[in-house]
């Protein structure tokens, strides 16, 4: 394959540097990278990649657009709300770039479709927004030995390597060989996240990629870039594989992919429903709105942070902050023999905050589900959704 | 016998901290043991199986020991994307 006119002029700036010209520019044409989730991190992933051409990426998204991505989500536009956020990635890149065919995975990714999907791709880039997923993309790249490129974010903070166990490097099992309890680390649809960071931390993997597609440089294995936005820091750390990894160690016991949203600890969607009417009571935010609408003798929780509240909150309800719940206890003690309905932003941090106050006593509390989120969508769209 | 260490906090514990780095005059001679004695000031929800701990843009043991003038990091794990 020769590359036409016009290839030459779109590539020309890479066609001047000796460490790519026209071998390394045709080494990308041909080459196959796989970007899990069109999000935060794959919206400049797949711009870049794009540009840069990349000869085919295939996209892997089950979610439509959201307004609330448009703040850091940079591929996708206003006119694709409520549409899958691949089919979105996919059209701005054909208008971008048409060397690049682009493969839409619209789809969650796992344990059945993981290794078939992954198998076409040279490269895969980990950009999702969640633990299993993340230990699955892990365990498949390691399986097929293909380079995994990581990058993940949390409010100003970033994290970025590359996991390549056939070059003899660590896996993300090496780093945290267990996922956090359930709830205990907020995605960043709870706990926020700073707009351009992904734009740092996917260009960060963008380049990884690049270097492995073309054999240039010194990859990321084997080091952890710890990014500090607050303090404009990189901090990089050594990274060095775990002999007792059970993944890629000396004697390793996992050789297929397994149940990943049960090794994270997250029930499955009866056994969640079993459980959480067996513990705690839950409300929708329609009978929230009836008990309220009716006078009903209780005590409405808002367990948010102040700052959230702020933004918006439920008429009547009082705040106390989840991260402060075990101090301020006592402030509840007058409410003790009440029914106590508790809210958050989706129903997550008010289930926890249901099983605390349980367990120091309070026999009657009631979770909302789906938090305030829920009561802008079904009860007062007036309330804003954040 | 007390020790000076730079005491650096990412992700969510930053935020359960209230701030991103300090310095601290400690007695803990391990990560492990001053990790414990941060966790009870200042509760701190994740357990140290949950996440890393370098020193000296190493990372370390829980149960290495603790030098004066050391920078520790505490680096619980992230998802999000
Ligand atoms: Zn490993």
């Amino acid at each position: 394959m020769e590359l036409s006119r016009e290839q030459i002029e779109r590539y020309s700036r890479h066609l001047i540097l000796p460490e790519i010209a026209v071998e390394g520019q045709k080494r990308l044409l041909s080459s196959r990278v796989l970007l899990i989730g069109t999000g935060g991190l794959g919206s400049p992933l797949a711009l870049y990649l794009g540009a840069a051409g990349v000869g085919k990426l295939g996209l892997v998204d089950f979610d439509v657009v959201d307004r609330s991505n448009l703040q850091r989500q940079v591929i996708h536009g206003l006119s694709w709300l409520g549409k899958p956020k691949v089919e979105s990635a996919k059209a701005r890149i054909a208008d971008l770039n048409p060397d690049v065919q682009v493969e839409v995975h619209r789809e969650a990714i796992t344990s059945k479709n993981a290794l078939e999907i992954l198998r076409e791709y040279d490269v895969v880039i980990d950009g999702t927004d969640n633990f299993p997923t993340r230990y699955l993309t892990n365990d498949a790249c390691a399986l097929l030995k293909k380079p995994n490129i990581y990058g993940s974010i949390f409010r100003f903070d970033g994290q970025a390597t590359v996991f390549d166990t056939a070059r003899g490097g660590p896996c993300y099992r090496c780093l945290y060989p267990e996922p956090p309890p359930p709830g205990m680390v907020p995605s960043c649809a709870e706990g926020g996240v700073l707009g351009i960071l992904p734009g740092i931390i996917g260009l960060i993997q963008a380049t990884e990629c690049i270097k492995i597609l073309l054999g240039i440089g010194s990859s990321l294995v084997g080091r952890l870039i710890q990014y500090d936005s607050l303090a404009m820091k990189f901090r990089e750390l050594k990274l060095r594989r775990d002999p007792n990894c059970p993944l890629c160690g000396d004697n390793p016991t996992i050789h297929e992919l397994i149940d990943y949203e049960q090794f994270c600890g997250i029930p499955k969607p009866d056994e969640k429903k079993e459980e959480q009417q067996t513990m705690i009571p839950q409300i929708t935010a329609p009978e929230l709105k009836a008990k309220l609408d009716a006078k009903e003798d209780f005590l409405l929780l808002d367990v948010r942070e102040q700052h959230e509240y702020d933004i918006a909150r439920i008429p009547g309800a009082t705040l106390l902050p989840l991260s402060v719940i075990q101090q301020r206890v006592g402030e509840l003690e007058d409410h003790k023999g009440r029914e106590i309905v508790i809210h958050c932003k989706m129903g997550g941090r008010s289930m926890q905050a249901c099983q605390f106050l349980q367990s120091q006593g309070f026999s009657k509390v009631v979770n909302v589900a789906g938090g305030i989120t829920a009561w802008s969508d079904q009860v007062d769209p007036s309330v804003a959704k954040y | 016998m007390t020790r000076n260490v730079r005491v650096q906090y990412f992700g969510i514990l930053r935020e359960q901290r209230g701030c991103g780095e300090e310095s601290r005059e400690t007695g803990a001679a391990s990560p492990l043991d001053l990790y414990r004695e941060l966790a009870g000031e200042h509760g701190f929800s994740l357990d140290p199986e949950n996440l890393r701990v370098a020193v000296n843009d190493e990372f370390r043991d829980w149960d290495s020991i603790l030098a004066e003038g050391d920078k520790v990091v505490f680096i619980p794990p992230v998802a999000g994307g």
